[in-house]
């Protein structure tokens, strides 16, 4: 046996010990750690795993398209490749990857703008798109570059697409891509939905929204025109290539809203207002179909899809003509002459007067120490109510407006609408004013302005003074005049169409509530209108018609002046008064009413009665005027 | 008498494993098993081939098998040669080696070598020799001479710059100057300064690792690195995304495991370098807990024999040589595993016999060898 050095034995004996013990809390510290890894955070790691290899790839609905009452397709949807980027691939070196992509890819300014855009609004909502519409070279050429781009692919997107351009922009509307505030709308919209509506988006459908209607009827029936997207649940590599679909939910597309606007009449219209700045409602009084819902001057809603350029966007935003603003939805006006068949059959109505009773109209009306003219010098004479209506005879609604009051005026007034919201099927409508004294009391601060003055009662009358409407209201009221007091709720959509059965499902309300009105009075103004288009203001605009209109035409002034100082041409234009006009047609059982306003264009006879003279003719008699060009795309 | 073929052929085999120790041999075929396994389902889709790893293997328990031939005095003689030959290499690496990846690690000669690598097993020849020179007569400034030993390869290697192979290096020598009896009242002050630099750095991490704070002495790279461990949330699709994504893998293994072949982390490429450094993501994903307990159990198996033959070795330069063979496998164990489960920085450390890897299983067999040689020439020299 080699006898060993004890002590340098002993030493190392312990030194392996210490180590052999140094070894064990190593291990044990890897153990705690698996542990703390595998036991006690599993559930953790689990999921991250999961999401980590599950990606919900989402499917886009089809939108609905968006018709008119003849079939007329104004909203629809085409299919085109966009190269679309993943937003978690390019954080940070945006310009860089864009760079390298339009080494391949013809990519302009306003894209690159647009996508940067696009990139902020959303953060971290999947792809983005950078080009649309690409041509079969540009797809050639990023296919066989597409190992230098991970994240960024080609697919195939569906886009909207409002094939007539301007026609009808206000009412239809534009979609666009979801912005933070639309997607925080969306969440609250399924929080509120989630229980009772079994059609209810999911939560997790949501990254499938790519676009929302932002403006006219594509924001109002948003939730019928969007449907419910889908998504395939798919299995990923670390590199995001997709490996196998686990699931997939299928989409369901959109309905179609089917418009009770007919889109021919409402071109016709856009077409005769020309430059003119104006709004224009047709309805049918009986159903209370809105016709044509023209606001001039226009927009291209096409422009707004995939996110408008800032020059344009400037372009409609500073423009003194205001083209973005819904003026028959939004503008206020007074009504003018055009309130005086109204006025005639509240007093009617509450024993005011009678048809044949008459005043003598000097020119003018005193009030208090206050003169109100009269438009006519020297005046009108003997004047009943038809004449005050043919004549439009301000005299007669002075002491009219005297003798009724302001409140049995606003109370006789308001089921016809005026001042008050139609509830018409689009967002942000104006309420206008309809004064009573309970409205002044409310509306001002100081106790001085919150009394009401008689003097503020006699312009009232005229449909001056508080009085202001909305083009919409005018043509409302118009239609509850001549559908006898029924009041039917003015709608742009009439019923909801499936895709696939083409079945229609009528959304309409019927009936809102009633006017208890006579008919023999009704017939007093009726009568009156007509002579109005027979031998008064409008006489000239419907000499020839082939059926019998009656109608009403306004002057609203805009700039406050009396009558006799204002001169047409030599006011700005911009303060010039503006032409108003109401019409219903056929008389004996009107079809259709309308109420229009031609902005700065003088007098209503001459400026605003022949565009709704060419409106009426088509419509009913079908005539197409020379001077507007041919419906070119009509099916 | 005339023996029959059959024993013939059976007295050659026993000769053959003659002397190698049982219990280690069945430690590393366990061990082999558990590579081979995990390699299967790790090198699904690359083009690894099955027959590379095969032939790894075999060649590690060659190499194990003539290393497991040589007496331990020959290794002892040899020492100071491969040292310096060594260290020779290390210089001709710095002088004109190739540059990869912007280090300089590699020389051709004829054959692209790694000469780091041999200093793994020469650092530790290389102070046991010395340290059996100085038997009994030890003074205070042999612990000089052995850390100037130490330093040279250290600082060549960790120049190149290749801070992980350095660490592993100066570990490897390390082992041997406190087992062959540095005094405790050196080593203490060191591994408190340790506990409390490493409390620091994880209470400061935040401070330390912000962009515009220079470390000294460290490339931006590795300061990077260390931040990431820190936190790796930091950089999750940069540095971090390994660290971060072999956690996951881990975590979601779960106490049975995904099951062989089942790992979405691995399949689906989450998981880096999955056949080699990170290759433990793999089976602990697959294996889950109860993979990875029999796992440290088989490398604290092979630790422990390892220190027990040391322990029982004839002389100083054996049971140094040993003990320090034996903790180079703990180390790379400890420090792959730690940094696969998120508790030490990201260094190029394989798990022995488990990664996959030519060099590194010759090594480590060469390791093992020189355990066996050790057990099996024990008798040898004591009697």
């Amino acid at each position: 046996m080699v006898s060993f050095k004890k002590p340098n034995l002993d030493s190392f004996q312990e030194r392996i010990h210490i180590a052999t013990l140094f070894v064990t809390v190593c291990f044990l510290l890897l153990v705690t750690r698996l542990v703390w890894l595998q036991l006690i955070s599993h559930g953790k790691y689990a999921l991250l795993a999961e999401s980590n290899r599950i990606a919900l790839v989402p499917a886009p609905a089809n939108r609905g398209l968006i018709i008119d009452r003849n079939g007329i397709v104004i909203g629809r949807n085409y299919s085109a490749l966009t190269l679309d980027v993943n937003a978690e691939e390019v954080k940070g070196n945006v310009d860089q990857l864009i760079n390298e992509l339009s080494e391949i890819i013809d990519i302009s300014p306003r894209d690159r703008r647009n996508f940067k855009r696009s990139l902020e609004d959303s953060r971290n909502m999947g792809t983005i798109p950078l080009r649309s519409m690409l041509n079969e070279a540009e797809t050639a050429r990023f296919m066989a570059n597409r190992y230098r781009f991970p994240g960024v692919e080609i697919r195939a997107r569906n886009f909207r697409e409002y094939p007539y351009n301007e026609l009808a922009s206000h009412l239809v509307g534009y979609i666009g891509r979801v912005s933070q505030r639309d997607k925080e709308r969306m969440q609250a919209e399924i929080e509120n939905s989630k229980s009772d509506d079994p059609d209810a988006l999911q939560a997790s459908f949501l990254p499938g929204i790519q676009y929302v209607g932002k403006i006219g009827l594509e924001q109002s029936y948003e939730t019928v025109l969007r449907g419910v997207p889908g998504y395939d649940q798919v299995e990923i590599t670390a590199g995001g290539k997709p490996v196998r679909t686990l699931s997939s939910s299928p989409s369901v597309p959109g309905k179609n809203i089917v418009l009770s606007v007919d889109v021919k009449l409402q071109y016709l219209v856009e077409q005769l207002y020309g430059n003119f700045r104006g709004a224009f409602v047709a309805i049918e009084p009986e159903t209370g179909d809105v016709l044509a819902f023209v606001s001039k001057p226009n927009f291209n809603p096409n422009d707004f899809v995939e996110g408008i350029d800032s020059i344009t966007w400037k372009e409609l935003n500073d423009s003194p003509q205001k083209p973005l603003y819904n003026r028959p939805l939004k503008g206020i006006y007074p009504p003018g002459s055009t309130y005086k068949p109204f006025m005639a059959l509240a007093a009617l109505e509450n024993k005011k007067r009678t048809p044949s009773q008459t005043i003598s109209d000097p020119g003018y009306f005193d009030f208090g120490n206050h003169t109100f003219r009269d438009d006519k010098k020297g005046g009108h004479g003997i004047v009943d109510m038809q004449k005050s209506i043919v004549e439009s005879c301000d005299t007669y609604y002075y002491m009219l407006a005297r003798d009724m009051g302001v409140n049995m005026m606003h109370d006789f007034m308001k089921p016809f609408g005026f001042g008050q919201i139609t509830g018409i099927d689009l967002q942000g409508e104006a309420r206008g004013v309809l004064p009573s004294t309970e409205w002044k009391q409310n509306t001002f601060k100081k106790p001085e302005q919150q009394k009401w003055y008689e003097g503020e009662t006699i312009s009232l009358g005229i449909g001056q003074g508080y009085n202001s409407f909305t083009i919409l209201q005018l043509a409302h009221a118009m239609a509850n005049l001549t559908n006898n007091g029924v009041v039917m709720k003015p709608h742009l959509v009439k019923a909801i169409e499936d895709p696939f059965t083409r079945n229609r499902v009528l959304t309409t309300p019927k009936e809102s509530y009633r006017i208890d009105l006579s008919p023999e009075n009704i017939e007093v103004i009726k009568k009156a209108m007509v002579e109005v288009n027979r031998s008064g203001t409008s006489a000239a605009a419907f000499q020839g018609a082939g059926y019998v209109a009656g109608g009403k035409t306004g002057t609203a002034q805009v700039f406050s002046l009396n009558s006799k100082d204002y001169k047409h041409g030599a006011t700005a234009e911009f303060l010039r008064d503006h032409a108003l006009y109401i019409a219903f047609a056929p008389a004996d059982k009107p079809t259709i009413v309308i109420a229009m306003v031609v902005e700065n264009a003088g007098f209503g006879a001459q400026y605003a009665a022949p565009i709704a003279r060419k409106a009426l003719d088509y419509y009913i008699e079908g005539k197409w005027p020379k001077e507007v060009p041919e419906w070119k795309r009509a099916p | 008498m005339e023996k029959s073929p059959i024993k013939k052929i059976q007295s050659l085999f026993f000769s053959f494993f003659s002397g190698l120790d049982r219990q280690l041999g069945l430690i590393l075929l366990g061990l082999a098993a558990v590579g081979f396994f995990t390699f299967l389902s790790a090198s699904q889709n690359t083009p690894v081939q099955i027959a590379d790893e095969l032939r790894n293997l075999a060649l590690s328990f060659v190499v194990m098998w003539l290393v497991s031939r040589i007496p331990p005095k020959w290794l002892e003689i040899s020492a100071v040669w491969i040292y310096g030959l060594g260290v020779a290499l290390l210089v001709a690496v710095a002088a004109f080696g190739l540059i990869k990846k912007g280090a300089r690690r590699w020389l051709n000669i004829g054959i692209v070598i790694q000469p780091s690598e041999i200093m793994k097993i020469a650092m530790p020849l290389m102070l046991a020799w010395y340290f059996q020179k100085r038997e009994g007569i030890q003074r205070a400034w042999d612990y000089g001479v052995a850390g100037i030993i130490l330093a040279i390869p250290v600082f060549l290697i960790a120049r190149q710059p290749d801070l992980g192979t350095a660490l592993l290096v100066f570990a490897a020598g390390l082992y041997v100057i406190i087992l062959a009896g540095l005094p405790w009242k050196w080593i203490l002050p060191f591994v408190g300064v340790g506990v409390v630099g490493i409390l620091l750095i994880i209470i400061f991490g935040g401070t330390i690792c912000a962009h515009d704070v220079v470390w000294p002495f460290v490339h931006d790279y590795q300061k990077h690195r260390i931040c990431t461990l820190l936190d790796p949330s930091s950089d999750p699709l940069g540095k971090g995304f390994h660290t971060i994504q072999s956690m996951i893998a881990i975590g979601s293994g779960g106490f049975f495991g995904k099951g062989w072949f089942q790992g979405t982390q691995a399949h689906l490429e989450f998981i880096p370098e999955k056949h080699t450094d990170f290759v433990f993501a793999v089976f602990s994903e697959e294996f889950g807990l109860l993979g990875n307990l029999v796992l440290i159990a088989l490398f604290f198996a092979l630790i422990k024999r390892g220190l027990a033959i040391s322990a029982s070795a004839p002389n100083l330069f054996t049971r140094l040589l040993g003990a320090a063979v034996t903790l180079i496998f703990f180390t790379y164990a400890f420090v792959n595993i730690g940094m696969v489960s998120g508790l030490l920085p990201v260094v190029g450390v394989p798990l022995p016999f488990i990664s996959y890897g030519g060099t590194a299983l010759v090594t480590l067999g060469f390791g093992a060898g020189i355990l066996m040689s050790i057990h099996r020439h024990r008798r040898l020299v004591q009697s």
